[in-house]
């Protein structure tokens, strides 16, 4: 186990590296010169100056890599050009807000998605499989801002029910937050529901045919103990660590949620900063992601490996 | 399925038929596939003869005709600045369509050769490709396809190259693990024994193996690069005013949900039946060209 887990680390310095290198890259991206384009519309020479400084873009570019670098790995990811912040903080200070959303959309997307996926997987080739069916491709071919947007017309222009958009923090009042982000979340949740529901079917539909149900059934157990205790725990094991793949659907779902109901979190730090033209912010947010996305997954995999005794011996 | 299953397989199919053909007569048998093309040919024909279709002009204000409800004049209604929601909504077509056609060619065009590479050759090429593709699938796609295009510059071309980037490394790593399996194959081994070149066997061997994997991808991944598209254009990184594109016009919709909710219905409802199209069509291929069944 610690052999796999140490050769799972190794793998990880390459892939950390070139997302590094992407992301470096982006500022390479812009048209012209990147000083002048990240001052955006103050010409001023003093600002300009500051920028070349700031990024080195004076020096070679292998070089402003490595001095780039060299401030993320002490925790420095610049400076807003806007707010005239370290992007650090911004970015821990948004972090509880979107975790707060995921948590929330990952609990609907998991009430949602088993049970769909456990009563189409029992009731195979029924109306209600098909309904589920039905409900699975209807999550993933919804685009998540015309969901939210018509889920606030619906509860809060025509019902009154919910506010359309803001945001209260758990800490200040926890109904109003909840009230505040439970149709976020719940626009979050749908699409990582409808995959859930899918993996769940096909793992639940393996097992049902397996021996060891089979043999529950011989003994003549009750259906539903053989459903929930024996056939559902088994199948649950793929779920749990695909779904955690869902963890960058859910960043990604959440940059567009959140810009709908204006939720100060992480997407709208990172959509802020793209009408600002706050590069470093863009960049800092995208590193971010992407070192939590490869963490998560790394996570996964161990518990893969932890719960699955037959990939254990062979680690 | 359940009746075809009990049928003998091979044996009762005419012997001529082509794999292909063999294909399209079980994508036909099924109810959503079918569906799905129906609808993908009728968004095609819309943004194809768009001019024909509607009357009216996608992008000429008219103040005497604003936020007008759904009517014979305008069944659709009229959005903010007095245009018809329904010509807009066709001519939205074009981008979409475009968007997912042309950012999914990009990702093949790059991603197979790659990935033809890294799987046939293996060793340090394929170590480095498969890190690069590691990399780029740990950023996730949205967010990578705004940053991309914030960098780029918002319009509706480089929001195409965006997305067309982020999809690249899915066909890559797609393409590397398929070669890798069908690279061991007798039929390739048999190539190479009677001297063929590597790039032959690569081209002529190996990839018509593939392209039935390609295709399914191929078909789900515009259903996904209209997605994303649409959420570009809704963020103003993708079409830029005044054209039309599904995506910018629920942008401006959500300002006007009080007193204009039609604005954001027609939009959506056109985005959601595209992207359900593809995923139909894809779900479909996906069956249809799976060897195990029948």
């Amino acid at each position: 186990m610690l052999k796999f887990i140490g050769k799972r680390l190794l793998q990880l310095v390459p892939t950390l590296f070139f997302v590094s290198v992407l992301i470096f890259s982006l500022q390479h991206l812009l048209p012209g010169d990147p000083a002048l384009v990240m001052a955006g519309e103050e010409n001023d020479p003093a600002v300009v100056e500051q920028i070349r400084r700031q990024y080195h873009l004076d020096r070679p570019i292998v070089l402003q890599y490595v001095y780039w670098m060299k401030g993320v790995l002490s925790g420095d990811l610049g400076e807003s050009m806007r707010i005239k912040e370290p992007v650090l903080k911004l970015v821990l200070e948004k972090l509880p807000v979107t975790l707060q959303l995921a948590s929330m959309a990952i609990i609907i997307a998991l009430s949602i998605g088993i049970t769909a996926g456990v009563v189409s997987a029992v009731k195979k080739n029924t109306a209600l499989d098909y309904a589920a069916n039905v409900f699975a491709l209807w999550g993933i071919s919804t685009p998540n801002f015309w969901l939210g947007i018509m889920l606030i017309f619906l509860f809060s222009v025509e019902l009154g029910w919910l506010p359309a958009s803001g945001y209260v923090r758990l800490s200040e009042d926890w109904r109003a937050s909840i009230a505040s982000t439970i149709l976020p979340a719940f626009v979050l949740g749908n699409a990582i529901a409808a995959i859930l529901m899918r993996h769940t079917r096909s793992a639940m539909l393996q097992v049902l045919e397996s021996d060891y149900v089979r043999t529950a059934r011989a003994k003549g157990l009750v259906e539903r103990k053989i459903i929930l205790k024996h056939a559902l725990r088994n199948a649950l094991t793929p779920v749990i660590t695909l779904g955690a793949l869902e963890f960058g659907t859910l960043l990604s779902g959440a940059v567009l949620t959140e810009q709908i109901f204006t939720i100060p979190g992480f997407g709208k730090l990172i959509v802020d900063a793209v009408f600002n033209r706050d590069y470093a912010v863009v960049q800092g947010v995208v590193l971010v992601t992407a070192t939590t996305f490869i963490m998560l997954n790394l996570l996964a995999d161990i518990a893969y490996h932890l719960v699955n005794p037959r990939l254990r011996e062979s680690a | 399925m359940s009746v075809a299953a009990l049928d003998t397989g091979a044996t009762a199919e005419p012997r001529a038929e082509s794999p292909a053909a063999r294909a399209w007569r079980r994508l036909l048998r099924r109810r959503g596939a079918i569906f799905g093309m129906v609808v993908i040919a009728l968004f095609v024909l819309c943004a194809v003869f768009a001019p024909l279709i509607s009357p009216y002009d996608p992008t000429i204000q008219s103040w005497s005709a604003v936020r007008k409800a759904p009517s014979a004049l305008h069944i659709f209604g009229t959005d903010d600045v007095g245009r018809d929601v329904f010509t807009r909504v066709i001519y939205g077509a074009r981008a979409s369509l475009l968007a997912g056609v042309i950012s999914v060619s990009i990702a093949l065009s790059v991603g197979v050769p790659l990935g033809l590479i890294a799987g046939y050759r293996g060793g340090f090429i394929d170590a480095l490709l498969s890190r690069m593709t590691d990399a780029m699938l740990a950023c996730p796609f949205i967010i990578l396809a705004i940053a991309l295009a914030a960098f780029l510059g918002p319009s509706l071309g480089n929001a195409m190259i965006a997305i067309g980037i982020t999809t690249t490394p899915i066909f890559l790593r797609l393409t590397r693990g398929q070669v890798m399996a069908v690279k061991v194959e007798e039929y390739i081994e048999a190539a190479r024994a009677v001297g063929n070149p590597r790039w032959r066997i690569a081209l002529v061997h190996i990839l018509p193996n593939i392209l039935p994997a390609l295709l399914v991808q191929a078909t789900l991944s515009v259903a996904a690069a209209i997605i994303a598209e649409a959420a570009l254009s809704f963020l103003g990184l993708g079409q830029q005013p005044p054209d039309p594109s599904w995506g910018s016009m629920l942008n401006s919709a959500q300002r006007f949900l009080t007193n204009a909710p039609w604005m954001a219905v027609w939009p959506g409802l056109a985005i959601f039946l595209s992207v359900l199209s593809f995923n139909l069509v894809g779900d479909g291929l996906r069956d249809a060209l799976d060897p195990r069944e029948r």
